[in-house]
């Protein structure tokens, strides 16, 4: 895609968030938080709801005041830079397109208000809606839209004004699951086309996974944990961030000890030796198989293509497990369990 | 750099060019409040209270003492107290019908029963008049001149408060709660009393205090109805200033109004946000629906003030289309002329030009003042320093709805006359008098509109590098350009129509239409009164026609409070 914008070559040091605080009263909503976003990569900022993500990236933005601390773009401190002087683009959640102007007419604005001539304008919207799958869309009104095609004309509307950086609060958190996959995908090599540096903000781990180079994780209004999606799913920093992140159960030291018994190459040392680490469980770190596990099937649910379980170790300690679907397993059944050593994290 | 030094520089930074820009923007309205309203108040006040430099309260003591006066104000609160409740009670079933039920001539009669509140005042009271004096149609029951005659007019004047308020509210109501409630076994009328009414509480508090006020300071109505013998605390505060030049007793009443109507205000507040919860609000057409047999009442009703609605004007129109009891169209010939006895200075023609080259002035003033205002109170500020702000900035333009016209008119009088500010002789005073009337019905017309607007939608602009100006044109004005002309259309009905403040400014030589209906049915003579009639009408053509234009943009927020 030669034909996509790029922004002007960039010698700097991108976005640099140094101990920034918000507070609304006696509400601290973002605590202390630095973070950077270098050369043309994707940060995402992964956190539940009210931990202070969208806070965080409005005060980057300039929509929200910081307390303390500065946000810096290219070595420039943002203080006193007024939203629309920043050159940073942002998606919104909900796109805002603006109802009365035409797709064409949105993607336009910001090139316009920049000072880009009608002919450019006109040509970089062409390049854009292309560029996110929607060629020939310029006359449409945003009402005649699908959701999808909706947050598709909000990202082509961001990039056209070429962002120095991008900023994008949950862009897809809107759209249905199967839309949400294919959209992220694209969003992802889009931003890598253009060479845009962004920073995402979302609650779906597999969001930030899907589109991010690096995550950090937030909670309370604290960066907790960073490192690239591989690193940070593998070895969540406590077991709230292995539970946020999709792990399904956590298991104390003493409750570990069977796994631990029975897999001690890919578990570490046992208990009982001073070195006690909790471990981290996904759904489907168990399979009924031929392991060196045996557990009392409790309960069995059919999920899509395999089924699952909980079932009882001969400690008493209870775990969750999958079995395929050729052979039925029921309730009271006593079965024998592989561990699947890619599903499984020992927190720190 | 010194740690306080860079926290200012921070949040100097943040919202730079919103922040700062807005309150100089306040600036103008509250300038315009402070010199043509709470000068020329307080000048009045002052005049009254401290007629020799010293504060001296015993007018107080001597003033509420009289036995006229303690009638007055006693009269005064129960006739505003018992209008307000016969408005609500017929507004409410009438709310129903036109904005929850569709069946055909519904826009016709939701036209019809708004029509009073644009009729000029003195017109609806010269319209009942026609209707009850003897020999009119309902001359037999002697009804003229009579107290009970005063609320009639009160509450022809005010009902359509009552169902444009409910009206829009009930409209968006989302119906699941109240499907909800009956399928757990809820009678409809069970459904009403524990779903509906409950929802649709602040909406009937505001639209009732909203009558109150109007009816507690009424004035042409009371007026050209009930003459001085039934004196409101408004209609005596004129009496009292403009006849017996008392202006200690004048300042006493001004005084008590204006407590009586900050007290109210200041309760229903209360009782708003103790009443009001978020609420799902569905899309307007989703709720309607045809009649059903339960709907029986509210239809009776409806049609009942709809014919209440007809009746004072068809008697005004068939009146004056009479003259020595023949059909004749004399008296609209004669609105060429200056009446009997040359009653007037100029023909009613120039008058009605009159009128409308003030009205335009006062549109403009009230609407870019009412722009500015609503603009301000519509955004969401964070800092609680600017919600208080904000909040007193929202309720001081409101203020005017309050405070008798006539004070606002005699104190124009009575501080505007001397340098920097000597306006006795300009022609500008009673547009200025107009807007502040017609200033708090713009702001309440747009301020919802503009509140409803995303404000990331504004942000979303700023991010593509639109400057907050620039920001306002691309998101606000495509909203707001058809409420702006709503607006525009009901400012004009309503200063058109306004006396109370008029009466007082306007120079003989250049009066509006309303004050010359008045001056002709204080004359004796018939082609006099026929004349009024005559001028009524038309003034009743004209202000009618400009809210028929208003209702087609399909605000909802025109007229509600």
């Amino acid at each position: 895609m030669a034909d996509a914008p790029r922004p002007p070559e960039r010698s700097g040091t991108g976005l640099e968030v140094a101990d920034a605080t918000v507070r609304f009263g006696d509400l601290t909503a973002v605590d202390d938080v630095s973070l950077q976003v270098a050369g043309a990569e994707t940060l995402a900022i992964l956190g539940p709801s009210g931990c202070g993500k969208s806070t965080l990236l409005r005060a980057v933005v300039g929509l929200e005041e910081l307390t303390s601390g500065t946000v810096r773009f290219d070595g420039a401190d943002m203080a006193g830079v007024p939203v629309h002087r920043r050159g940073f683009g942002l998606m919104f959640q909900d796109g805002q397109l603006f109802e009365h102007l035409t797709v064409g007419g949105n993607v336009a604005y910001g090139p316009r208000r920049r000072g880009v001539d009608r002919a450019e304008a006109i040509a970089r919207v062409e390049r854009l809606l292309t560029l996110v799958g929607l060629d020939g869309y310029a006359a449409r009104r945003p009402a005649t839209l699908s959701g999808g095609e909706r947050q598709r004309v909000a990202l082509a509307r961001a990039l056209a004004a070429e962002p120095r950086l991008l900023l994008l609060d949950e862009p897809l958190s809107a759209l249905d699951a199967s839309l949400r996959g294919r959209l992220a995908a694209d969003l992802r090599r889009i931003l890598a086309t253009t060479e845009t540096p962004a920073l995402l903000v979302t609650h779906d781990h597999e969001e930030a996974f899907a589109v991010a180079d690096r995550v950090a994780l937030m909670r309370a209004g604290r960066i907790v944990q960073t490192g690239t999606p591989r690193e940070v799913w593998a070895h969540p920093v406590d077991a709230e961030a292995a539970l946020f992140l999709g792990y399904s159960r956590v298991l104390e030291a003493r409750e570990a000890e069977a796994l631990r018994a029975a897999y001690p190459s890919a578990l570490g040392a046992s208990a009982g030796q001073g070195r006690d680490t909790a471990i981290a469980l996904r759904q489907n770190a168990l399979r009924v198989g031929d392991g060196p596990l045996e557990a009392e099937v409790i309960t069995v649910a059919p999920a899509l293509d395999e089924l699952r379980l909980a079932v009882r170790l001969v400690d008493g300690t209870e775990l969750d497990a999958v079995a395929g679907l050729v052979e039925p397993v029921e309730v009271g059944q006593h079965v024998r369990l592989v561990l699947d050593e890619s599903a499984v994290a020992r927190l720190p | 750099m010194s740690v306080a030094a860079r926290g200012a520089r921070v949040r100097r930074g943040a919202l730079s060019g919103t922040g700062p820009g807005l309150v100089l923007l306040a600036l103008l309205p509250l300038a315009f409040l402070a010199v043509f309203f709470l000068l020329p108040v307080g000048g009045m006040l002052l005049r009254g209270l401290a007629p020799d430099g010293a504060l001296d309260l015993s007018g107080f003591a001597e003033g509420l003492s009289g036995r006229r006066i303690q009638r007055v104000i006693g009269l005064t609160l129960a006739q505003a107290l018992i209008a307000s409740a016969i408005s609500v009670l017929l507004g409410v079933p009438v709310a129903y019908a036109l904005y929850r039920l569709r069946f055909p001539g519904r826009g016709l009669l939701r036209a019809m029963v708004v029509m009073p509140f644009v009729m000029p005042t003195v017109v609806v009271g010269v319209a009942f008049r026609t209707l009850l004096s003897e020999g009119g149609p309902l001359g037999s029951l002697g009804l003229d001149g009579t107290w009970a005659a005063i609320i009639a007019g009160l509450v022809f004047f005010n009902i359509s408060v009552v169902v444009r308020t409910v009206g829009a509210a009930w409209e968006g109501l989302d119906t699941r709660a109240e499907e909800s409630a009956a399928s757990l076994g809820a009678t409809p009328l069970e459904v009403l009393r524990t779903i509906t009414l409950p929802s649709l509480l602040p909406a009937i508090l505001s639209a009732a205090s909203v009558v109150f006020l109007f009816c507690a300071t009424a004035f042409g109505v009371v007026l050209t109805m009930g003459g001085l013998k039934y004196g409101t605390v408004e209609t005596e505060i004129y009496l009292q200033t403009a006849h017996f030049l008392d202006l200690r007793t004048a300042a006493v009443l001004s005084v008590v109004q204006l407590i009586v109507v900050l007290a109210l205000l200041a309760l229903v507040a209360r009782l708003r946000a103790r009443s009001e919860h978020p609420q799902r609000r569905i899309g307007a057409s989703a709720a309607a629906r045809r009649p059903r047999r339960g709907d029986w009442p509210a239809l009776a009703v409806t049609a009942a003030v709809a014919a209440y609605v007809l009746a004072p004007v068809s008697s005004l129109v068939i009146r004056s289309l009479h003259r020595d009891g023949r059909w004749t169209l004399a008296n609209y010939r004669a609105l060429g002329t200056t009446g009997d006895g040359n009653a007037l200075l100029v023909p009613v023609w120039e008058a009605l030009r009159n009128s409308f080259a003030i009205a335009v002035d006062a549109t403009l003033i009230a609407l870019v003042l009412g722009l500015v205002v609503a603009i301000i109170v519509s955004r969401h500020p964070r800092a609680p320093l600017a919600r208080r702000g904000q909040a007193f900035f929202d309720s001081a333009f409101m203020l005017p709805l309050g405070v008798s016209a006539v004070t606002v008119g005699f104190g124009f009088l009575i501080t505007l006359n001397h340098p920097p500010l000597d306006l006795r002789s300009s022609s500008i005073l009673v547009p200025i008098a107009q807007a502040t009337v017609a200033l708090p019905l713009v702001v309440r017309t747009l301020a919802p509109v503009l509140r409803s607007i995303d404000d990331r939608l504004r942000q979303a602009a700023m991010v593509l590098g639109a400057s907050p100006w620039r920001a306002l044109l691309t998101v606000d004005l495509p909203t707001v350009w058809r409420p702006l002309l709503a607006a525009a259309g009901f400012a004009m009905a309503v200063s058109l129509g306004e006396f109370g403040a008029t009466a007082f400014l306007a120079r003989p030589d250049m009066p509006t239409l309303p004050v010359v209906v008045f001056r002709l049915i204080g004359r004796p003579g018939g082609d006099n009164f026929g004349m009024a009639m005559a001028a009524s009408v038309v003034l009743t053509v004209v202000t009618v026609a400009i809210m028929g234009l208003v209702e087609r943009l399909r605000i909802s927020a025109v007229g509600t409070f």
